[in-house]
């Protein structure tokens, strides 16, 4: 902890110097323009005041973020619209039923793939294919076709949140379930032991690091998908719907507080995440 | 076939198709082995020690020939559990304890909870290795969790030991330790147990028939049945019996050579 405080610091600080620094860039040529108005000279000092004190910059300074942040959090009610937490937790919620979703999912491709040589063959090039179609021309239909079938708010985000979150689940579990040496298996042959039990006391085992690689993956794009569910869908409630409101007004402290605001979300998952692997590998002594 | 053969093996000949062309690992290969027999398979590296051992567990098909071990197939003898397999490396989940290891091969077998730990505790004292139960494989020596392996194979009563090169990866003077307990155990449960080895003072020491290979094709030179009395002290490796048995198998060794 003591030996990554160091470094951690420098680039922090690095971040706010270089991220002040084209706030003032950014958001000088407003300053200038409305001092030329008024016919006034700025002296740098002023210049600096302003940049980091307008109420639509092109880029807000670190502590006008923040400040937002602090305030949408801590002063607003949680269950107000106003509130950050609010609109956090409703990605939140969609982002858990994707993912939840997602890893079911994964998780029964990549045993049907493993079980059988020709399910791998005839699913595994429409699992690739699923990826190569972009997420942002997709999920406006998804919610079209869902919205048709009365099926509004959390479904279609979860949905579309699953459709990301499944394919690192897949591709890493079909790795972990098929990561058993031929030794291993061999040896469960001399046994005569069951496809079945050959899955259950070696392949699953054996899968577990793999899996919690992909959930880490899985959830970061979980977020992804939710976020980018709360874009076309004219939603009120998300982080995403908060951007997309912030970016029709210019108002981009609102816009970069949702963004920091996903940013700690997927950040506090996937420790989470790397929390829970910690806890079951130090059970099952796997040094992962 | 009289009761008495556990494995016979009748002209085995296995080709393995490769990038590089035709490896013929077996040749003519046969052998009967009768119950009780402590077998060892020695020879130079590539004479296909492994590929027999896999062939009569079933876990390669020979390309021609007929064996039959127990008077089945290699894979009714399998299905029926007929052998218990140790492999070079102990092959130990990291993730179970010495117990559950040796208990893995007994729930996939679906004996009585009952039984199962009445096993766990029989086997276990038969490589000595009581008061290791609840420890993990990393915590014990190489030698150790090759015992664990052993008692893991011999578990389930199988009649037929398959051992290929068990104690290859340990010194000496383990080595010594574990062939007089593999002696004493086979004195004790009256196993068939084949066991291949690079040692020729184990192979001596160990059999009751030792059979001599050469590669390229992996062929049988010399079978030798050994005189050697049942209860083996260590010292008996400075008998006169035994040298000469060393010898022949020596001399085994360097005929195979000389054909290529
Ligand atoms: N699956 C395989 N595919 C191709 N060739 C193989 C295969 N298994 C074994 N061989 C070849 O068959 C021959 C015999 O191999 P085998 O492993 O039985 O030798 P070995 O006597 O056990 O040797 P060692 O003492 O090194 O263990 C070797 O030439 C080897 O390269
Ligand atoms: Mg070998």
């Amino acid at each position: 902890m003591t030996r990554s405080f160091l470094p951690i610091t420098t680039i922090t600080v690095f971040i706010l110097f270089v991220w002040y620094g084209f706030s003032i860039v950014l958001n000088s040529s407003w300053a200038y323009d409305r001092a030329a108005r008024n016919s006034q000279t700025l002296t740098f000092k002023e210049l600096v005041h302003d940049t980091w004190s307008q109420k639509k910059p092109k880029l807000p300074a670190p502590h006008q973020v923040f400040s937002e942040m602090w305030e949408t959090t801590f002063n607003k009610k949680v269950t107000s619209k106003r509130s950050l937490v609010y609109h956090t937790w409703i990605t939140l919620s969609g982002t858990i039923a994707g993912f939840l979703l997602g890893t079911m999912l994964g998780i029964i491709l990549a045993l049907a793939i493993v079980h059988d040589r020709a399910t791998d063959l005839s699913i595994m090039p429409w699992i690739i294919t699923s990826q190569a179609i972009p997420i942002l021309a997709l999920a406006p239909m998804i919610i079209v076709v869902l919205g048709s079938m009365g099926f509004t708010g959390l479904l279609p985000k979860a949905v579309i949140s699953m459709y990301l979150s499944f394919f690192p689940v897949v591709v890493g579990m079909v790795k972990g379930l098929r990561s058993p040496e031929i030794l291993e298996i061999d040896q469960m042959k001399t046994w005569s032991a069951t496809k079945t039990q050959i899955l259950w006391y070696l392949r699953i085992p054996r899968s577990i690091p793999y899996l919690f690689t992909s959930l880490k993956l899985g959830i970061a794009a979980s977020l992804v998908g939710a976020i980018v569910g709360e874009l076309p869908s004219g939603a009120i409630s998300g982080l995403g719907a908060r951007m997309l409101a912030g970016s029709y007004y210019g108002q981009t402290i609102k816009i970069w507080s949702a963004l920091f605001a996903a940013a700690i979300l997927a950040a506090t998952l996937v420790t989470l995440i790397g929390l829970i692997q910690k806890i079951i590998s130090r059970r099952m002594m796997l040094q992962l | 076939m009289s009761s008495e053969n556990m494995i016979s093996a009748k002209s085995i000949s296995l080709r393995f198709d490769t990038e590089d062309g035709v490896v013929n690992a077996l040749q003519n290969v046969s052998i009967n082995i009768s119950r009780g027999e402590f077998v060892s398979f020695i020879g130079p590296s590539g004479c296909g020690k492994t590929t027999f051992l896999r062939i009569i567990a079933d876990l390669e098909r020979p390309t021609e020939g007929e064996i039959e071990v127990n008077g089945m197939t290699p894979e009714e003898a399998r299905r029926a559990r007929a052998y218990g397999y140790v492999f070079q490396a102990p092959g130990l989940y990291p993730w179970r304890t010495i117990e559950a290891n040796v208990r893995l091969p007994l729930e996939i077998m679906k004996y009585s909870k009952a039984e199962i730990s009445k096993r766990i505790q029989r086997v276990l004292s038969l490589v000595e290795l009581n008061g290791f139960e609840k420890k993990f494989p990393w915590q014990l020596s190489g030698g150790m969790q090759q015992r664990v392996s052993i008692a893991r194979s011999l578990s389930f009563d199988a009649d037929i030991l398959l051992m290929d090169e068990p104690f290859g990866a340990l010194d000496e003077i383990v080595r010594d330790h574990l062939n007089l307990q593999l002696l004493k155990l086979w004195l004790k449960t009256n196993k068939t147990i084949c066991f291949v080895t690079h040692s020729i003072p184990e192979a001596v020491y160990l059999s009751t028939k030792i059979v001599v290979m050469s590669p390229r094709p992996g062929r049988i030179i010399d079978v030798i049945d050994s005189a050697l009395p049942k209860q083996r002290p260590l010292e008996i490796r400075d008998t006169k019996p035994f040298i000469e048995i060393a010898q022949r198998v020596r001399e085994g060794l360097r005929k195979g050579q000389s054909y290529d």
